[in-house]
């Protein structure tokens, strides 16, 4: 659908280019800003409430989704008034359950498909694995491209894989997982984000969170502006959805003032920025608790689901 | 109870990034009680402070709020023959004599301890000086220290620096530094000089004292022979008893470019050696091919650093006409994310103007820009209410021939123009009486091979702007001076080669 | 085939005594010393002349007295020359500094000539011509090489590449020594434009037969027209006006005159010229030749550019 109301595609093999050193050196800038007092506790509310909070295993259970999804309702009980988690990120098999664990609290029910996490699977067989999640209720689909196809140049295909998906969505909201650990440089991560934003993406992802490096700050910073240029040109907003290796508060803040100073305020939310991540919730949990009490705090206290 | 906002998709035209957003960040002062600033200062000379001659001293003041800071002695011409006659002594009585590896060690010493010291020095820096703590800490101290640590280890290996030639010190250099750098040029200066075996009187910028001064309490705690290095304050005229003092053997100068020109009448007649560093208006040229949002970065750093106060600034920005919209669309962007305010703070990326007379040059370059024709676009952003301050400020539309595309503003505003070709660029950029620096964006490497061939400048940025490093040698063509500063092309300015 | 009859007609020629006969009631052609300017020899735009006289009292010539306008137009030949000089490879710049020593052997004699003309002894005639033939061999060499030793890597800290290399400064005007006036003057032309420059030279006032001829020398050497111009005439009207132009970026002075040297470095504030004196220099030792004297007009110029150091996202091998 997006892609039919664009007039030209542009021609992915002229991305804009990116200098690495540029980028880790603008990068690095933001992790230079000094978030003290009540800026360090709303920017901590804000990333609680923009996480994904995730378990991709196979040895996922009913009963582990369940307690994961308690957990997204109710962080940490003991502060009254924390914000809830934005989504539960899960296998398609485990939507059905996690849907009803969450009722009508709200959070998003957000399914990985598409033969997560290589995608080496054929076309019909990811658009039956999509449809089959959004049957199952996820509000939200994150699908991987198809790296091999992208690195051996084929960009219409991989277009073409995102368009289709974005259909078989109907109306859930479709998050492009570019996985930049396997894609070599920031010029094939600008090119993948182009031709994601292009096909109908709602969203770009950094990482499966299974393949290493997962999400750094210049590779999310790479995708932001690409966004940007995307928004810019389009007006169409994009969100953006950094995964794996984000696991401290102080991180996680870092990347909101990224997000603030290079897409501005319309994307500090979790309708347009999110952080794929398992063990993040229990440390933005405990620097709350620290800011509130003053006092610095054990993991013992906190629920690890 | 996820928070959620729908956004209407906007046409094209009409969209804007916004950074005024409910999210900003709270006041992260760092704290002034890491530094100890006196009520007065004396002058550094023959190893101790010595009360001025002249018996005056004059306010320095923090250009952030104009509240007084100190008060700094006021050479005068008496004061300045006694600091080159102890400059002298020194030279002839220990520093000459000394065992170069010994020499090197104090000044392995001197490097250390501005490191050990760093975060008063940067303290310091900033109150004195206006600029963000953020590049006091960052850049400018550890330049610094690094740039000692880089010369002490020249000082015993300078037979290896000239093929078939013995290099000799020059006797007593006197060095008169600006008030952009304070803390670093006097490192620029000290550095080389007493490491190939040169004694120093160096001069701070009037406005900008405090942190040499710091650094004379460094080198009297790092137990320096007296002498060696003499550090005294005070305006022009002071630098001028300097220039014309007769038993000097160098002058160093940093500092504006009809200052230079005086300095190098005023040694007519004299084997005084000199080197001068003095302005610039440097090309930074984007290409349509560059990388495009590292490009407009690297503008940032390029005009915005240091409130603009930097000589190699990347003034004039030349854009190649097929991205020039996107290009300045996004510094118009880039420019409101910039913060304005306290120096002092942590999160501060523009700070105050160094002085008022400054404050007045930029506004009065502001007027010409708005009467060539050009137009100004400047950041949204509050300005407080004391002190002196100028908002990150651009121009486009800007004419090759107007004032502020060939005059120096040495403050926070870029001059936008387009171009569309190469040669075309070459030859604007060239067109200029300075060649300080240089910077071009592209990602074809011939190209670059060729534009940094072409571009007549001493130190040329490609796809980056604005980069130091003590081991590279930093100075001008045509009227940006010459001599180098840094590296081993840093050294021959202190020394004279014997066959 | 056509070879050997016109050679067998000129040795008849000379056999059967025409030229000695003829030789002997002919009238010596005198040469008529012009100034060099961008390839051509022009007389003086002044029109105006000046004979130099020798020890002896002979009038060495009618040469010409170059004035401001004459240096001026040099200048701009030199500021047209630069661009295509500077960019030629070193390499190439080597071998048309060679062939100008080639040439000079070839009309060894005639400088000698001259030399003597202008008071020499023959020794001391030919030596000095055979040392301002070895100089320009020294330079030669040196074209494709100083570059090497003077050029730096530089180990920043950053993730940069960073290198300074010498490049020429640009348009040097150069007051010839006096005396030496051919191995003075090939000694400091020589390293001028090895290192890439273009130059108006001033030959000597006393001594400027050697200089025009050795102009004839450049011009048949492949050096391209406006590398060097040579003007004669006055130092005392010329210098400041070498001194002072805006568009020349250095000026070389050999005499120990204290106050031409204060008003040059005063006027050289103008445009912030390079000023290099080498008023101590004795051209035929050792220390006449040096790269160190190339380097005099030499600018340090520093490139930085980023080094992609890891790929990607940032991640490890």
């Amino acid at each position: 659908m997006a892609a039919g109301s664009l007039t030209m595609l542009p021609d992915f093999s002229i991305s804009p280019r990116i200098d690495q050193v540029g980028v880790e050196e603008r990068a690095s800038r933001f992790t230079k800003r000094s978030i003290k007092k009540e800026a360090k506790m709303n920017g901590l509310l804000l990333v609680l409430n923009m996480i994904d909070l995730t378990t991709l295993e196979g040895k996922d259970t009913d009963g582990k989704v369940k307690q994961l999804c308690y957990k997204a309702m109710h962080p940490h009980d003991a502060v009254p008034g924390l914000p809830t988690v934005a989504a539960i990120c899960v296998y398609p098999s485990m939507v059905k359950v996690a849907k009803k664990a969450l009722g009508d609290s709200g959070i998003k029910v957000a399914s990985v498909a598409t033969a997560f996490p290589s995608g080496q699977a054929p076309r019909d067989v990811k658009i039956r694995d999509t449809k089959y999640a959004v049957n199952e209720g996820a509000d939200e689909v994150d699908m991987v491209i198809s790296r091999g196809k992208f690195h051996a140049g084929e960009y219409n295909f991989v277009f073409d894989e995102i368009a289709a998906i974005k259909e078989a969505c109907g109306e859930a909201r479709l998050k492009v997982i570019l996985e930049t650990g396997e894609l070599g440089t920031f010029d094939k991560v600008r090119r993948a984000s182009d031709i994601a934003m292009h096909a109908g993406a709602d969203f770009i992802k950094t990482s499966t969170g299974k393949i290493q490096p997962a999400a750094t700050m210049p590779v999310t910073l790479v995708m932001l502006e690409a966004i940007r240029d995307f928004y810019y040109k389009t007006g169409k907003m994009i969100g953006m959805k950094p995964a794996g290796g984000i696991s401290k508060s102080k991180l996680a803040l870092h990347y909101l003032v990224m997000v603030k100073e290079v897409l501005g305020e319309d994307w500090l939310n979790n309708e347009w920025f999110r952080f794929g991540a398992s063990s993040l919730a229990n440390d933005v949990l405990m620097q709350i608790v620290k800011e509130k009490t003053g006092v610095y705090q054990a993991a013992n206290y906190f629920s690890v689901d | 109870m996820p928070v959620t906002k729908k956004k209407p998709v906007k046409k094209s035209n009409t969209i804007k990034l916004k950074f005024d957003t409910s999210w900003s960040y709270d006041p992260a002062p760092e704290s002034k009680s890491a530094a100890t600033i006196k009520p007065q200062y004396d002058l550094f000379i023959n190893g101790e402070w010595q009360k001025p001659l002249s018996n005056k001293y004059f306010a320095t003041i923090n250009p952030a709020n104009e509240e007084k800071l100190s008060e700094v002695a006021e050479a005068n011409t008496a004061d300045v023959d006694k600091a080159v006659k102890a400059a002298r002594n020194a030279y002839e009585k220990y520093w000459k004599k000394m065992p170069a590896r010994e020499r090197a060690k104090y000044v392995f010493r001197i490097a250390r301890m501005v490191q050990e010291k760093a975060r008063e020095l940067a303290i310091i820096e900033t109150l004195d000086g206006g600029k963000p703590i953020r590049e006091s800490r960052d850049f400018d101290v550890p330049t610094a220290a690094n740039h000692f640590f880089y010369y002490a280890g020249w000082a015993d290996k300078l037979e290896y620096a000239f093929p078939n030639r013995k290099a000799e010190a020059l006797g007593v250099a006197g060095q008169i530094i600006p008030w952009n750098f304070p803390l670093l040029m006097a490192a620029w200066k000290i550095a080389p000089a007493i490491s190939t075996g040169n004694t120093v009187v160096l001069k701070t910028a009037e406005t900008t004292p405090l942190t040499a001064l710091k650094l004379a309490e460094i080198i009297e705690e790092a137990d320096l022979p007296p002498g060696v290095v003499n550090i005294i304050t005070g305006a022009g005229e002071t630098g001028a008893a300097i220039v014309n003092h007769p038993d000097i053997n160098k002058i160093a100068f940093t500092g504006s470019t009809d200052v230079g020109k005086i300095i190098q009448r005023a040694v007519a007649g004299t084997h005084k050696k000199v080197t001068l560093e003095l302005g610039g208006k440097a090309a930074n040229i984007i290409f349509e091919d560059a990388p495009i949002d590292q490009a407009v970065e690297g503008v940032i750093n390029g005009i915005y650093f240091n409130q603009g106060h930097v000589c190699c600034a990347g003034s004039r920005l030349y854009v190649q006409e097929s991205v020039a919209k996107q290009v300045i669309r996004k510094l118009k962007d880039r420019i409101e994310s910039l913060i304005v305010g306290d120096p002092l703070d942590k999160n501060t990326d523009i700070g105050a103007i160094n002085s008022r007379s400054q404050l007045e040059t930029i506004q009065k370059y502001l007027k010409i820009g708005k009467q060539e024709g050009a137009e100004m676009y400047e950041s949204s952003c509050p300005l407080p209410k004391k002190g002196f301050w100028c908002r990150p400020t651009l121009f486009t539309n800007v004419a090759q021939s107007n004032r502020i595309a060939q005059e120096e503003i040495f403050g926070p505003v870029l001059s936008i123009l387009t171009f569309r070709t190469d040669d075309e660029v070459i030859e604007k950029a060239n067109n200029s009486p300075y060649g300080l620096s240089a910077g071009v964006w592209t990602d074809k490497g011939s190209k670059i091979f060729n534009m940094t061939r072409r571009m007549r400048a001493g130190v040329i940025w490609a796809n980056t702007f604005n980069k130091f490093d003590p081991s590279s040698p930093f100075g001008g063509y045509k009227e940006s001076g010459f001599g180098r500063e840094g590296g081993l092309h840093g050294l021959l300015p202190y020394l004279s080669l014997k066959v | 085939m056509g070879k050997t009859i016109i050679n067998k007609s000129s040795l008849s020629i000379s056999e059967n005594g025409l030229e000695k006969k003829t030789s002997s009631k002919r009238l010596e052609v005198l040469k008529t010393y012009k100034i060099y300017i961008g390839g051509q020899f022009p007389r003086t735009e002044s029109g105006r002349y000046y004979i130099p006289v020798n020890a002896a009292g002979k009038k060495l010539a009618n040469v010409c007295l170059s004035s401001r306008k004459d240096f001026r137009d040099a200048v701009v030949s030199a500021r047209g020359a630069f661009s295509g000089w500077s960019g030629r490879a070193a390499f190439n710049r080597g071998q048309i500094l060679y062939r100008m020593a080639e040439m000079l052997e070839g009309r060894k004699a005639q400088f000698i000539d001259e030399l003597i003309q202008q008071d020499a002894t023959k020794a001391k005639a030919e030596k000095e011509v055979n040392l301002a033939i070895d100089r320009l061999i020294y330079y030669a060499g040196w074209c494709d090489k100083f570059q090497q030793l003077f050029s730096s890597v530089n180990p920043v800290a950053t993730s940069h590449f960073n290198f300074s290399v010498p490049e020429p400064t640009g348009v040097v005007s150069i007051i010839a020594p006096q005396d030496d006036s051919l191995l003075g003057l090939v000694s400091v032309i020589a390293p001028v434009i090895a290192g890439g420059n273009t130059c108006v030279v001033l030959a000597s006032e006393t001594k400027p037969l050697c200089a025009v001829t050795f102009a004839e020398v450049l011009n048949s050497s492949d050096l391209p027209g406006g590398v060097v111009n040579m003007l004669t005439g006055k130092p005392s009207e010329l210098v400041s006006w070498f001194v002072d132009h805006m568009d020349v970026n250095a000026t070389i002075y050999c005499e120990k005159d204290s106050i031409t040297q204060k008003m040059m470095r005063e006027k050289s504030a103008l445009n912030l010229k390079r000023l290099t004196f080498y008023d101590k220099v004795n051209w035929y030792s050792e220390e006449g030749q040096s790269p160190y004297f190339i380097m005099d007009t030499q600018e340090i110029k520093t490139t930085w550019h980023p080094v992609e150091n890891i790929a990607g996202a940032g991640g490890g091998y």
